[in-house]
């Protein structure tokens, strides 16, 4: 273990913090967006980052991006401190694809300007070959090259979603940061689309995060998988770990309610609390402890440690110290 | 069948719109019964919410809707007037949307909300109005139930909306649910908490329940009959489990082939698609509409008559020229090592 090589991507206790405004005259409040997150992304893999919405997951993505600036707390790329890159050097190494392929692509732009538009930003080659290059990234894609004049509106969800994978990779990136790429998808587009990237991160030696609420999906293609809520990874193992022997009872929830086409079953009961919890506010000890089918009375007052057991780790006062085999919740 | 409480045949909608006339809803039919949850499953664009706000009488202004039969309660509403029609939504017969915000208002509290419904379609008190709602918003598991009362939409979370709006369909105690992808916008815990507890009511009060969803996990999960729909028509239908188990249209059984399933499908295996996109569906239209996506196509398939499935007994019927020993044949050679 001593001398791995460093992962592609790695993000040391970032922590994220925004000002949310609490109204006229009553000031504002911080709002711990993403709280104390280490998380490594091993080149050549795909690591899978999961929880519900407003747990901090596109500001992991921000984050790594280079968009968003944290708080606290370093992103390293290829083990080397962020601070010493610039914003273009970010940029060849990792691309975003983003959820909607409505809104993200400039509906006035023909795809060919916005494929290009990264090369254009940073300047990447002789603007003689870009128009080339675009055509290789359509092919790539599997667009046909007549698109490249046309403009979004023009084009179905499923070839806007290519169009956006097309001006990630004409950078070469060796990290693409997919936030839930198919989510706007029908299940029939959403399928090539998962085709698609797998064939290219064979093709390109590629490097991916995906962010996803489908858990489908992220059994189907990650390598690694990290479970967030409210700002904290709270369980984080490899695939096959995660899937068949989850710990948290987070986790457990989140793959209890995965509803795979079976007609025998029924719709389970996920045993969940329905309190939200608000992250401005969020509650003591224990974050999911309003929520928690498990919770002890030390999980109200002591925010449970990081448990690591080999490469599972799990961030909760049922596994603080050996790890008990427990029965599943459902 | 005497606990049918809603029977649709040969309902079509038709809109006018700047290249000539669409037809999204081409002649579907579908019966539901007491206590008993029909799921329409297609991709975006099928016609889903067409078929729904059909029979609820919301469609847009410009559309044309035509149907041989829409009996609800054996009652045929075809010719309702607006007034009646508004008389039974809400009351006899309501909706869940996708998006909770649509129709919730954000300028009034949830308890004025919850018993404004109550007191058009019900009864004249307050005092009887405000009980239900409570009762009703812990049946939906929103905790400290009379105190929400005096909230605004916007104090509560997406899946807090979303349990408003099912006890604001629950009123009045409605004979048929309607519900237009209730989940969509929700995170998957719950989504399984909501269809959950929309399971758990439905069998309570021995409601019907049209279920309308993209998602064939939720539809094998809580369908007890399934129709999938393709370009405004049924394209299969049947018993949830015979759909499941032996799908015969090359559409379900493309569909079911997409979707990565845990412990079926292997990590990293390519997936299953269908290729190409659906058909623009304005003006004169014939044939089997998935013949420019179907791997089984054929010449014939241009001449098909739509409306004249083959059907299987136990109410599974398919639209589709291939016969069923062919498809079967197929699917065992398919299931075989
Ligand atoms: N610019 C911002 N200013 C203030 N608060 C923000 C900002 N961006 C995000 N937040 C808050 O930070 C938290 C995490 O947001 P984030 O967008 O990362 O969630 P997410 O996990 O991507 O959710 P989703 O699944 O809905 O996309 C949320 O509570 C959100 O409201
Ligand atoms: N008001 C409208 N005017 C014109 N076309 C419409 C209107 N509403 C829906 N459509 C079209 O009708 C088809 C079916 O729509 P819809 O029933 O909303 O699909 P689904 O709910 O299955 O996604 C789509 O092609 C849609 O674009
Ligand atoms: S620490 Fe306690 S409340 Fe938190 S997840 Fe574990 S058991 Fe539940
Ligand atoms: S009728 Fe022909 S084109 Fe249509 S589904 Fe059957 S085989 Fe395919
Ligand atoms: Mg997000
Ligand atoms: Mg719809």
């Amino acid at each position: 273990m001593t001398e791995a090589p460093a992962p592609a991507l790695e993000t040391v206790e970032v922590t994220c913090v925004f000002q949310v405004s609490q109204g006229l005259l009553r000031g504002s409040k911080p709002l711990r967006a993403v709280n104390g997150v280490s998380l490594k992304i091993p080149r050549g893999q795909v690591v899978g980052l999961v929880g519900e919405s407003g747990c901090g997951k596109s500001t992991m993505a921000n984050i790594l991006l280079g968009l968003q600036r944290p708080s606290s707390g370093d992103v390293l790329y290829a083990g080397n401190s962020a601070a010493g890159f610039s914003r273009r050097e970010i940029a060849r190494r990792i691309q975003p694809i983003f959820q909607d392929p409505y809104s993200s692509l400039n509906p006035t732009k023909t795809i060919e300007s916005i494929v290009s538009q990264p090369l254009r930003i940073h300047s990447v080659g002789a603007p003689s070959e870009w128009s080339a290059r675009v055509g290789e990234m359509l092919d790539v894609v599997g667009l046909p090259r007549r698109v490249a004049s046309s403009y979004p509106s023009q084009l179905s969800g499923g070839q806007r979603q290519r169009v956006a994978i097309a001006r990630a990779l004409i950078m070469r990136p060796e990290v693409v940061i997919c936030d839930e790429p198919t989510s706007a998808l029908d299940v029939s587009v959403q399928s090539q689309i998962l085709n698609l990237l797998q064939d290219l991160k064979e093709e390109f030696g590629l490097t991916y995060l995906l962010i996803s609420h489908n858990l489908a999906v992220v059994q189907h293609m990650a390598d690694r998988v990290a479970v967030m809520y409210l700002g904290r990874i709270v369980e984080e193992a490899d695939s096959d770990t995660l899937f068949n022997d989850p710990r948290h009872p987070y986790t457990r929830a989140l793959l209890g309610s995965v509803l795979t086409p079976d007609p025998r079953l029924g719709v389970p009961d996920t045993h969940l609390g329905a309190v939200f919890p608000n992250p401005i506010d969020p509650p003591p000890g224990c974050t999911f402890h309003p929520r928690c089918p498990d919770c002890m009375t030390i999980c109200r007052s002591e925010p449970p440690q990081p448990a690591v057991d080999g490469g599972h780790n799990t961030e909760c006062h049922l596994y603080g110290g050996a790890v008990t085999p427990r029965t599943a919740t459902q | 069948m005497s606990g049918t409480i809603l029977e649709v045949e040969n309902l079509s909608v038709d809109i006018p719109v700047a290249a000539g006339m669409l037809h999204p809803v081409r002649g579907i039919g579908f019966s539901v019964s007491r206590g008993e949850t029909l799921c329409i499953v297609g991709e975006s664009g099928c016609g889903k919410s067409l078929t729904s706000l059909a029979i609820m009488g919301l469609l847009p202004k410009t559309a044309r809707r035509n149907a041989d039969r829409i009996e609800f309660l054996g009652r045929d509403i075809r010719n309702l007037r607006e007034r009646e029609m508004a008389r039974l939504r809400g009351g006899s017969m309501s909706m869940i949307f996708q998006e909770p915000m649509t129709s919730l208002n954000p300028s009034y509290t949830i308890g004025n909300q919850l018993a404004e419904v109550y007191l058009r379609h019900v009864e004249q008190s307050r005092a009887a109005a405000r009980d239900r709602a409570v009762f009703l918003l812990e049946k939906v598991g929103i905790s400290s139930a009379a105190s929400r009362l005096g909230q605004y939409p916007h104090q509560l979370s997406g899946g807090q909306r979303q349990r408003v709006m099912i006890a604001m369909a629950l009123m009045c105690g409605p004979e048929l649910i309607i519900a237009d992808e209730p989940t969509t916008a929700l995170d998957v815990t719950i989504q399984a908490q909501i269809l959950h507890l929309l399971a758990e009511l439905q069998r309570e009060f021995r409601m019907g329940m049209i279920l309308i969803t993209h998602d064939l996990g939720i539809v094998a999960r809580v369908a007890d009959k399934v129709q999938v729909m393709y370009a405004g028509k049924t394209v299969e239908e049947g018993p949830c489990e015979t759909v499941f188990d032996a799908p015969m249209h090359p559409y379900t059984q493309g569909l079911l082939r997409c979707i990565p399933i845990p412990g079926r499908t292997r990590r990293g295996e390519r997936l299953g698609s269908v290729p190409g996109i659906v058909p623009n569906l304005v003006g004169e239209l014939s044939g089997c509409l998935f013949r420019n996506r179907c791997d089984h196509a054929r010449d014939a398939c241009a001449g098909m008559r739509d409306d004249e499935p083959t059907r299987m007994g136990d109410g599974h019927a398919y639209t589709c020229l291939r016969a069923p020993g062919e498809i079967s044949g197929e699917l065992q050679a398919a299931e075989a090592p």
